[in-house]
């Protein structure tokens, strides 16, 4: 499965930099988090995006900061590339009080609404009609703005997925589906979950504009995406695109990862998108060993720093234990 | 001026969506149709298709997209018809829905009223008929309000749309033709119960729909020589201690009525309340009565023996006041 390198260079050198500094955020966040899992400083269900790091940081440039985000448990990818900073986001999984949710969330619901990145949706589906709903108050609110929404292939099987679509499609809404399709919900693959296992059909049949895309090509995504985000910022309605895409480790870390085999993994490992796109931008000579160097020592400092951080953030006090559970009045 | 329920529901619902351009309505058949109980008949037709929303049956959507828009700085009303169809939207409700701020560290405010019928009566069957709203009692991060009267009808809406957080309100669904007056103070206090009937001998603590029961019963039992106080909690979460309990500690005595099961029951949380905070002012134990633990039936005869009535509370207080001499 290997690509044919154009022979002219697709991308610019400063922004392929940028998406491939990106994706080594996020394989290197991961790697660290994967071993402080390991060391009991993580706790609770750890959630990996290895593999399917050119999704999020390919989709999320197409964005505008005033363009919300809707993700699932499997977000931390896209909290990064959404530019939560890797230290709250790592404070967050130790649930210290410098995390983006105060800690209250973990490694499954980051919020960041300044950066407006509505959370991570741990109720598979669930994120969907939230996005939804965000579309619709910009839409009645005459905002030109954009709702990306986040998902697995196992979503495709929920009721709120096929209702989410068909609403977003009948009001024309701004909201983009992005259905990250890494071929198993948990443990079951897709063509044991599904009867249609073509996943861009079904939209279609919402009379949604639908595209499979290549989920291991940073570029493609993020052009797939920049072509959707203008579809639907144009107010043409919702926008649905599956990337076709597959996760390197295990569902979470409790998971001894039984129903795939080996030779599976390593056939997908080799279109792992990071070395992929580094092949690229070597034969474009964009990029040489120097470079890289420069990008891997920056990452770790910054990983270093985040953990560092995340080691030195305050436990929430117990006193504050049903703070917020509902909004302060002021009196 | 005298009103009825429904009615009165219309009007709150006026008044929010003139005073408050955030305020829309939307759920299955409030526009066209005029809404399952003719609550928004006419709305429509005020404020256009963007503000009185037609949507298709998917209870779990449109109420999680009720949440997003919410925090898309909207201030929906979603109608959910029904409350045994409020079922299909309770993963919004609790995993979304009463989650969001805590969840966040602060960062969200959900500010989303919803309303739905509730109850039996109307030989609906067991798919139209149940009272659930002690499930949804049992959230924390929201506020359930089950209006009683016109005035609540009107002023417990009104005040919902005042929240920062997720207001739930449950109608009873025989409650609608009911006339009253809503007078002109508009929002409601929804933080305190109200005594309806002042009296000496036995606390009778009901909600919603058995309120008019609980005050028939007393009626009765006056030309019996009890002297009955009818609480009507109005709020369900949070419940309002203080007042319940003041009037126990008055009377020594207390019944609650509660339509629905009596297992796990709002009748049973305000029971273990009173046992916590005024045991040694009980002249009697605590009684409850409550609906039959069975799925509502069709037939009339059956559908009444399911629920809670005038004579059954009657009986309840007696056996209560009897206890004490006893």
């Amino acid at each position: 499965m290997t690509t044919t390198v154009a022979s002219v260079p697709l991308v610019e050198r400063d922004h392929a930099f940028a998406l491939l500094r990106e994706m080594l955020r996020i394989r290197r966040f991961e790697e660290k988090a994967a071993e402080l899992y390991s060391a009991g400083q993580i706790r609770g269900f750890l959630h990996l995006y290895i593999g399917e790091e050119a999704i999020a940081v390919g989709a999320l440039q197409a964005l505008g900061p005033d363009d919300a985000v809707v993700a699932t448990y499997r977000e931390h990818g896209h909290a990064l590339a959404r530019g939560i900073p890797a230290a709250a986001v790592m404070a967050e999984m130790y649930g210290k009080t410098n995390g983006c949710s105060r800690g209250r969330g973990g490694s499954m619901h980051l919020f960041d609404v300044g950066r407006r990145f509505y959370g991570g949706y741990a109720i598979v589906g669930g994120g969907l009609p939230i996005a939804v709903g965000l579309a619709l108050a910009d839409q009645l609110q005459n905002r030109a703005r954009v709702t990306a929404c986040f998902f697995g292939d196992g979503a495709v099987a929920e009721g709120e997925f096929h209702e989410s679509l068909n609403l977003a499609a009948l009001w024309k809404l701004p909201v983009l589906f992005l259905c990250e399709n890494n071929g198993y919900a948990m443990g079951t693959a897709l063509e044991r979950h599904q009867s249609q296992t073509d996943l861009s059909r079904k939209a279609q049949s919402y009379k949604l504009p639908a595209e499979q895309v290549d989920g291991m090509d940073v570029l493609a995504v993020e052009a797939a995406t920049r072509k959707a985000v203008d579809a639907v910022r144009q107010g043409k309605g919702p926008y649905f695109l599956e990337f076709l895409t597959y996760r390197f480790r295990a569902h979470s870390m409790y998971d001894p990862d039984l129903y795939r085999t080996k030779e599976e993994v390593e056939r997908w490992k080799a279109r792992d998108p990071i070395p992929g796109f580094e092949a690229r931008l070597r034969a474009w000579g964009l990029l040489g060993d120097a470079d890289l160097a420069r990008l891997e020592r920056d990452v770790e400092a910054e990983i270093a720093a985040a953990v560092a951080a995340a080691e030195a953030g305050t436990w929430e006090p117990v006193a504050d234990l049903l703070k917020d559970v509902h909004t302060p009045v002021a009196q | 001026m005298s009103t009825t329920y429904r009615e009165a529901v219309r009007e709150a619902l006026r008044a929010a969506l003139h005073s408050d351009p955030r305020v829309f309505l939307m759920g299955e058949d409030v526009g066209r149709y005029g809404g399952a109980y003719a609550c928004s008949r006419g709305l429509l037709e005020e404020f256009g298709p963007e503000r009185i929303r037609d949507t298709p049956l998917s209870e779990s959507t449109f109420l999680g997209a009720g949440i997003g828009a919410a925090l898309g700085g909207m201030r929906p009303i979603v109608e959910l018809m029904t409350v045994n169809f409020s079922l299909l939207a309770l993963d919004q409700v609790v995993n979304n829905a009463a989650t969001l701020r805590h969840m966040s560290g602060g960062q969200v405010s959900v500010p989303l009223v919803v309303r739905m019928a509730t109850g039996a009566g109307r030989q609906l069957a067991a798919q139209h008929s149940h009272s659930l709203e002690g499930w949804y009692a049992h959230i924390p991060g929201i506020t359930v309000l089950a209006p009683a009267t016109v005035a609540d009808a009107h002023g417990m809406l009104l005040a919902a749309l005042r929240e920062p957080d997720p207001v739930f309100i449950f109608e009873h669904a025989m409650l609608y033709p009911m006339e009253g007056d809503f007078g002109p103070n508009g929002a409601a206090d929804i933080t305190r119960a109200a005594v309806r009937r002042a009296g000496k001998d036995v606390s009778v603590i009901a909600y919603g729909g058995s309120v008019g029961k609980a005050l028939e019963a007393a009626g009765d039992l006056a030309t019996r020589g009890i002297d009955a106080e009818v609480i009507d909690l109005r709020t369900l979460r949070p419940i309002d201690d203080a007042t319940i309990l003041a009037s126990v500690r008055r009377t020594g005595r207390a019944v609650i009525v509660d339509e629905a099961w009596r297992t796990g029951s709002l009748a049973a949380e305000v029971s273990a309340r009173i046992m916590e905070g005024a045991f040694y002012d009980l002249d009697a134990p605590v009684a409850r009565v409550c609906g039959a633990e069975v799925p509502v039936p069709y037939p009339k005869h059956l559908e009444d023996a399911a629920l809670p009535q005038a004579a059954g509370i009657v009986a309840a207080v007696e056996q209560v006041v009897g206890a004490t001499h006893g």
